[in-house]
């Protein structure tokens, strides 16, 4: 493999696994804070990639504005949803144990999985990369690299700032923070925990639909996609610690590089890999690595 | 006299536990000679889900050990099944199903030993896992005939000196064999149920922490667990694989693992009917709902109801079906008690 | 109390299974069940598949061998774990006379080994699995179509000709993909030319970047690619995407650019490709069927719908010698097998082993059709190993 051909590879792998941060992410506060495990978390990832496909004619008919305009669009979708699913549904997991949130949420990847095929079909389909990222950026003699795919590792990357700088540094951020930490003490102190809670998994949810709409160009929208997306996730949150937004970009571009790589160099066994990879980190950190609380 | 002798023994019978368990026996025996064929088979793969989640249920209900990868055992049990029988004449399953179960219980003792080192739900996450890892080594790579499954060619008989006792290509003789291991499991669970080893387990489940104090080396008694565990969901895999005579990676996936979760809760958690009553509601309740003569057109969409009603059985019994008696007994008391 | 309770659920759960059991039979229709992927990434060639057979039943008066035609279907998602128990359902719970299905290869393997041991008659209208009519070729399995090897052998005698030397493959892990490869091998060596890679990834898996980067860093002469469906749709537009289809000419079966043009737009203009089907044969035939169904369904026609078409047509021809009585499977069997299609694609004959034996024809992609070049490979019979009948 030489140089140019390995540096390509390299960004496709920092572009899986950035993508996979977004989603992750969304899991990690969702699962650290709200002490939830949302298997639902990929169908959120589906939803956005069709509603990527259903406000695709929104896109073409406002060219250059259109796609912006279609993805913030989504994410307000998505904030009202999550906002909502969290009041009617989501509050009354907390109590209940591990297993009964699990086969809860199950259910929830069913009806979604159903609602989505009523509504918009069962069929695979495109959608079109807006013109103004269509182009290819030439990379050494015979290969081009996707423009778009550049973007979204672009975007991706600012969302994680801003989850960095909105975490780190403003006072939701503390709450967010303490409440992780102790949840009892957090609401003790005044917070209407309540309401965090909702922000923080309408957050998630818009984290997780985000990520969707701006894979969908790149993926294709099908069925069923939210499956292979909820493990991987599910490995990335349990790799970085749960509950840490640093511990989930460092094992998304750990579970990136790997997944990469070992599809190109070893494709037998590149399936296996990010669980090996899970199974060893486990056993020589039991809580991932970076714990918090 | 004699009447009221008589009368004390209608009543001990009638008090009889056992009953309902025996009724569900002898209705199981009786149905291939009164339902269709296409029932009969839906019969017997639920009776091969209900062995699959009884295995489960020593880890689960017993144990407090939730794992979301038992289908790795399961599958590994059939696909073992598939590989070592031979491709002439019928394989003797003297040796082919313990074969199975072994594979599975090596398997699982090897698997258990990494993932009991985990706790809570980094447990349930490493199971998963590891089950993960087993689905795609039979997925991806060519050991086993990749994504497309592997056949079974002939289905193996029970043969001694060369005469045929058992022979599980009759599919009467195969389903009245899969009666007489449900059954077998059941009563080994029974009875590990009321063994010195079954309060153990009971006891980790209760609080660990103090167990070890007393102790009990906790490691190892989960690890037992955990291997019979899987060896017991290794006779489901080779029931299975002898069924269909075809084996497919997506019997390891995870969704299997949470389907025969989700049949322990529907039955209700810690009994041993339940889980065999959560097996024979699941996979009504799908049949219900894929039913184009109730539903119609609808029907294509039958994961909607199936998914509501998911959700509505864990929300409103969360105790499960055995439980609902209490439960609905505790609901009406006070209705009772008042005015 | 509470066993009573438990007996009488108990009771219930049988009684309802007693009860559901109750089937019905009605004697004068013919029942087909069609299995099928109503969804999933072969969703749309389901749907043309079971298209062109009821278009053709339609044309005969609704009627085949003089009965009409009862429809049961079931959705097998691509599946090959619930192959089996969608084709019990099929055939035991709705008794049916003859199974239709299906598209995935892996699918139709388990359902031609149901269909063995439980003697069901069998059209298989896509899936080209060779081990269906290879090891596993029966009596009562039929197919309409083509198998695997067939359209990538003669894309690689093409190939081979057009000068490639070095070509690399890229395809998903399941029966069809590596058996259109292998086709492709053989045929690109009959004509002086060699497969340095192969590459895989599974099905239906659609993120192709790092393969795509590998392909670029062999440099071969050319590439060749199978896939179907919303996977073809995606490849041929990431490889043009990528830049590759400047320097390096894609190839594949047919199924990479047929029913998927319109999607692919610009991304596969120029691409040739082979399959027993084209745009703009110039047959009657071909002509009629094609304004017939874009009247019925308000569609264009592909290859999938003209497979089930012919797969009706096979069957008609075997009905109406029996006169519609099934039970009569063996001169039902006979006429299935002596029977000539008079198929859209050109007439066509069955091999030994129950594959059609067809031309091969050469296409181009101009605009959204697949224009009809020329002949790759007259009447190519698939070489059915390992079939003993």
């Amino acid at each position: 493999m030489d140089f140019a051909v390995f540096l390509v590879q390299c960004l496709n792998a920092v572009q899986y696994g950035l993508l996979l941060f977004l989603v992750a992410s969304g899991l990690t506060l969702i699962f650290g804070i709200l002490g939830v495990i949302n298997l639902a978390h990929g169908s959120f990832y589906m939803i956005g990639a069709y509603l990527a496909y259903a406000l695709a004619p929104l896109a073409a008919a406002h060219s250059g504005g259109g796609f912006p305009a279609a993805l913030a669009i989504g994410v307000v979708l998505s904030i009202v949803f999550g906002y909502v699913l969290e009041w009617v549904f989501v509050s009354y997991l907390y109590e209940r144990e591990h297993l009964q949130q699990v086969l809860m949420t199950y259910g929830l990847i069913l009806v979604f999985e159903e609602l989505r095929s009523i509504a918009l079909g069962d069929d695979v389909h495109g959608v079109a990369v807006p013109e103004w990222l269509a182009g290819s950026v030439p990379l050494g003699g015979v290969m081009t690299y996707p423009v778009y795919r550049l973007f979204m590792s672009g975007v991706c990357l600012l969302v994680a700032l801003a989850l960095y700088a909105v975490i780190a540094r403003t006072r939701v951020g503390m709450a967010i923070r303490a409440g992780a930490t102790n949840r009892e003490m957090v609401q003790a102190l005044g917070v209407d925990i309540r309401l965090l809670y909702r922000i923080v998994f309408a957050a998630g949810v818009a984290l997780a639909v985000f990520a969707g709409m701006l894979a969908a160009p790149v993926t294709s929208v099908y069925p069923g996609m939210g499956n292979q997306v909820l493990i991987v996730s599910f490995v990335v949150v349990v790799i970085g610690g749960i509950g840490s937004i640093r511990g989930a970009l460092l094992a998304s571009l750990l579970v990136g590089f790997v997944d990469t790589f070992g599809n190109v160099l070893v494709p037998q066994i590149a399936g296996v890999l990010v669980y090996v990879l899970m199974a060893a980190i486990l056993l020589w950190r039991p809580e991932g690595l970076f714990r918090t609380g | 006299m004699k009447f009221r002798r008589f009368a004390i023994l209608v009543q001990q019978t009638s008090a009889w536990r056992g009953w309902p368990l025996a009724v569900a026996v002898v209705v199981l025996a009786v149905f291939p000679h009164v339902g269709g064929d296409f029932y009969v088979d839906l019969v017997l793969t639920t009776m091969i889900l209900s062995i699959f989640a009884l295995s489960l249920e020593l880890l689960v209900g017993r144990t407090g050990l939730v794992s979301f990868g038992h289908a790795a055992f399961f599958g590994i049990a059939a696909y073992a099944t598939a590989l070592l029988s031979p491709s002439g004449a019928a394989p003797s399953h003297a040796w082919l199903l313990p074969a199975g179960v072994a594979t599975a219980a090596l398997a699982a003792a090897v698997i258990g030993a990494f993932c009991l080192r985990a706790r809570g739900v980094y447990f349930i996450m490493v199971t998963l896992a590891f089950a993960q890892m087993t689905y795609f080594v039979f997925h991806d790579t060519k050991l086993a005939g990749g994504s497309d499954g592997l056949y079974l060619n002939v289905k193996p008989a029970l043969t001694l000196d060369g005469i045929t006792i058992v022979d599980l290509r009759n599919p009467r003789t195969f389903y009245y064999a899969t009666l007489v291991l449900l059954v077998l499991v059941y009563a080994v669970l029974a009875a590990i149920g009321r063994s010195r080893f079954g309060y153990a387990l009971a006891g980790i489940r209760a609080n660990e922490q103090r167990m070890r104090a007393a102790g009990f080396s906790t490691y190892g008694y989960k690890l037992a667990a955990f291997t019979l565990a899987g060896a017991l969901a290794g006779i489901a895999g080779f029931l299975h694989a002898v069924k269909d005579g075809f084996v497919s990676p997506e019997i390891l996936a995870w969704h299997q693992s949470g389907a025969v979760l989700l049949m322990l809760i529907l039955g209700g958690i810690g009994t041993l009917r339940g889980a065999v009553l959560g097996a024979f509601v699941f996979v009504l309740m799908k049949e219900l709902f894929q039913s184009e003569a109730l539903f119609g057109a609808f029907a294509k969409h039958w994961q909607l109801p199936l998914g509501l009603a998911v959700i509505a059985c864990v929300a409103l019994m969360p105790n499960g079906i055995v439980a609902l008696p209490t439960q609905l007994r505790r609901f009406r008391a006070p209705l009772l008690n008042a005015g | 109390m509470k066993h009573r309770r438990n007996t009488l659920a108990a009771a219930l759960v049988a009684g309802a299974l007693c009860v559901a059991t109750v089937g019905v039979h009605a004697q004068s229709k013919i029942k087909v069940g069609m299995m099928l992927p109503y969804t999933g990434t072969y969703a749309a060639l389901g749907t043309a598949i079971e298209n062109g057979f009821r278009l053709y039943v339609q044309q005969q008066g609704g009627k085949l061998g003089g009965r009409e035609i009862e429809y049961f279907k079931v959705d097998d998602e691509s599946e090959p774990s619930k192959a089996v128990d969608n084709m019990n359902k099929l055939i035991k719970r709705d008794n049916v006379d003859v199974v239709v299905g299906t598209v995935h290869s892996g699918v139709v393997m388990a359902m031609a080994k149901v269909a063995r041991d439980t003697n069901t008659l069998l059209v298989i209208p896509n899936a080209g699995a060779e081990a269906v009519t290879g090891p596993m070729c029966a009596p009562n399995i039929f197919r309409s179509s083509f198998s695997n090897w067939q359209p990538g052998y003669a894309m690689g005698k093409v190939a081979g000709e057009r000068g490639a030397k070095k070509v690399v493959t890229i395809t998903w892990k399941y029966a069809a993909g590596d058996e259109s490869v292998e086709g492709f091998k053989e045929g690109l060596k009959a004509s002086g030319g060699e497969v340095v890679k192969d590459l895989t990834l599974p099905f239906p898996n659609v993120e192709f970047q790092a393969l795509l980067t590998d392909i670029a860093a062999t440099k071969p002469d050319a590439v060749y690619a199978f896939f179907a469906g919303g996977g073809a749709v995606k490849f041929v537009k990431d490889y043009a995407a990528a830049g590759l289809n400047r320097t390096i000419p894609l190839y594949g079966p047919g199924f990479l650019t047929d029913g998927t043009l319109e999607a692919q737009g610009a991304s596969a203009q120029g691409m040739l490709t082979t399959l027993h089907y084209a745009d703009g044969l110039d047959n009657a035939k071909d002509k009629a069927f094609r304004a017939d169904y874009a009247k019925t369904y308000k569609m264009a026609p592909d290859v999938y719908a003209v497979q089930g078409y012919d797969a009706a047509q096979m069957l008609g021809a075997g009905l109406d010698a029996v006169k519609g009585d099934v039970s009569k499977r063996n001169e039902l069997v006979a006429a299935m097998e002596k029977a000539r299609i008079d198929s859209p694609r050109g007439a066509f004959t069955l091999s030994k082993a129950h594959n059609p034996v067809q031309d091969m024809y050469l296409r181009k992609v101009v605009g959204t059709e697949n224009r009809f070049e020329g002949v790759a490979a007259k009447a190519l019979a698939d070489p059915a190993r390992g079939c003993n009948m």
